[in-house]
């Protein structure tokens, strides 16, 4: 059985965004990268898949610059058999980067795709489900738990609904699943998988060798604003009882939310 | 500005507010749009409120595998109607549903994707949305070359504004396609929980509040306002709270009139999670807390005596309105 995962390097959650001068991006000079938070649990779905079912291999995929490598090495160094590197220099939108996803599954001949539910920096929440219709596989999202018949050709899978419901889905494989966090711990690179990772020879393609090469994004950024600052507030002061008073008063005659 | 289409949500033929919001701004920008509506059964109610909000045409795609939300259904039936009609801008709202089916319809049309803009502007022939990236820490403004626009706008962000229209309904037989993944079945939470993207107050709690039991006083508090609980990341870590009331930048960003943060400090990453909320409240025992630069209204003491207060005091008030 062929696992794929496909992981994205964003910025760490700490990060202090400040926008470039030319208000085109972020600064990313001082920038710490990690594997999308919730790409890591994907990675740990698709090692803990392959123990159980006892067979296959897991691929991670990316696409991004050179320094998306390391994330492509550290997902090695967790257990994971295989890497491929779509290698693009400037900004892919999400047409753009479920397209070359969507080549590489087809080239690995994916059976189960695993990825985050989000990735934490563009937050659009759609590349799995974009790469599932571009493969006409079906998907399913905010996944907590994955289990894979004996036979694998289905999986049945518990999503986190509206307002605390639980869904549970059947789905025929091929899919794409997104996993939110819960569904596993992501374990730690072992010493000799930091090793193995370090040597690694990682498989490296472009746009025009996956066929791309003539495809441009449909989406074009044309600026980048901070949030307003929002002005620090009222500090009550008072006994607890007075200023909760005083509270709910504001919030009814001079905010008007209650 | 072309053929611009609004598939709109319903639930058990209750229009998403959502639904009425984007609707509301296109006809304030004077956008003549098409409205369409995936479901089954009555969608009586959910037409006239739509017409209400100034839907010019209201199309129901109607097919009894429409009646329960489906991600390959709803987006085969949406490009089986808009195959022909040579949309320039396809736009839903940013729930759960909509972020997962509108991914594939513009996939179907190889075009661009805008998922969980705050605002949008057509101007001509072009469109522009505004989104949050990096959980509200900045935002981006996006336009689209080539293909049909397609975007989600968040809940909770533009104003409904009722319309003195007339429009027209009609239903048309849709075709949902080849299911390959469904919902076999669903259990709801066993409290009656309002989603958090989509509630008007959220009552939230950090690690302070040191342990699962003690949500209940959040609980409480959030009964008396018909309002979400939620929680901050190292609620969430220290296993107080599960993982869907994770508010933050690894959970969900939410933008409510009223959010009111218990023992909780903010962290960047919280805070890009909730700054976009109309009005924010702190309760806090640090008076250093960061959380108060960021907040209209804060009460620096100890979250166990103040919310319990802060819970009897709505409820006087309720009862005497």
């Amino acid at each position: 059985m062929n696992i794929i995962v496909l992981i994205k390097q964003v910025p760490d959650t700490e990060t202090k965004v400040r926008i470039t001068s030319d208000k085109k991006g972020i600064e990313t000079n001082d920038i710490k990268w990690i594997i999308n938070p919730y790409d890591e649990f994907a990675i740990e779905e698709g090692l803990k898949t392959k123990e159980k079912l006892k067979e296959g291999t897991v691929t991670v995929v990316t696409v991004g610059p050179d320094r998306t490598v390391e994330a492509l090495r550290t997902a090695v160094a967790m257990g994971a058999d295989n890497a491929v590197h779509v290698k693009v220099d400037g900004m892919l939108d999400t047409y753009l980067v479920s397209r070359a996803l969507a080549e590489v599954c087809k080239k690995e001949n994916g059976h189960i795709i695993f990825t985050g539910k989000q990735a934490i920096d563009d937050d659009q929440a759609a590349t799995f489900s974009y790469v599932a219709e571009l493969l006409n596989y079906p998907s399913a999202t905010v996944v907590v738990k994955c289990d894979i018949s004996a036979d694998k050709t289905k999986a049945t899978l518990e999503q986190e609904g509206d307002g605390g419901a639980k869904n549970i889905i059947e789905t025929a494989l091929p899919a794409v699943i997104g996993v939110n966090k819960g569904i596993n711990t992501p374990r730690y690179a072992s010493l000799p998988g930091i090793m193995k990772a370090k040597k690694k020879e990682i498989k490296t393609y472009t746009l025009n060798d996956l066929g791309l090469g003539s495809e441009t994004n449909k989406t074009v950024e044309m600026d980048y604003q901070l949030p307003p600052e929002r002005a620090a507030g009222k500090k009550l002061s008072g006994d607890i009882p007075a200023q909760v008073k005083e509270l709910v008063r504001l919030l009814r005659e001079e905010a008007k939310v209650v | 500005m072309g053929n611009v289409f609004l598939i709109a949500e319903q639930k058990d033929g209750q229009v998403k507010r959502v639904s009425l919001e984007i609707l509301s701004e296109l006809t304030r920008q004077g956008v003549t749009t098409t409205t369409l509506v995936p479901g089954f059964g009555d969608m009586g109610q959910v037409a006239e409120s739509l017409v209400n909000h100034g839907a010019h045409k209201v199309v129901v795609l109607e097919h009894e595998g429409l009646k329960q939300y489906n991600t390959e259904a709803y987006a085969n039936a949406v490009f089986s109607y808009l195959s022909s009609q040579n949309p320039t801008a396809i736009i839903t709202g940013a729930t759960s549903h909509g972020k997962d089916f509108l991914p594939r319809v513009a996939a179907k049309f190889k075009a661009g994707l805008v998922a969980d803009g705050i605002s949008f502007q057509f101007s001509g022939d072009k469109v522009s949305v505004k989104k949050p990236v990096y959980a509200g820490k900045c935002s981006k403004s996006v336009e689209f070359s080539g293909g049909p626009a397609v975007f989600s706008v968040r809940p909770n962000v533009l104003p409904t504004q009722a319309a003195n229209k007339s429009g027209s309904v009609e239903k048309v037989t849709a075709d949902p396609g080849n299911v390959k993944a469904k919902i076999v079945s669903s259990v709801a939470s066993q409290v009656k929980k309002v989603e958090l993207t989509e509630a008007d107050i959220i009552i939230s709690g950090g690690r302070s509040l040191k342990s699962a039991d003690n949500f209940k006083i959040l609980a409480d508090c959030a009964a008396t306002l018909g309002a979400a609980v939620g929680a901050s990341r190292a609620a969430v870590d220290a296993g107080y709270a599960p993982h869907d009331m994770q508010v933050g930048q690894t959970g969900k960003t939410v933008s409510p009139k009223l959010y009111i943060a218990c023992g909780i400090s903010g962290a960047i990453q919280h805070l890009a999670g909730m700054r976009t909320s109309k009005v924010i409240v702190a309760i806090n025992k640090d008076p250093e807390a960061p959380i108060f630069q960021k907040s209209d209204y804060g009460i620096v003491g100890d979250l166990f005596e103040v919310v319990p207060l802060l819970t009897e005091e709505l409820k006087r008030l309720k009862s005497q309105s």
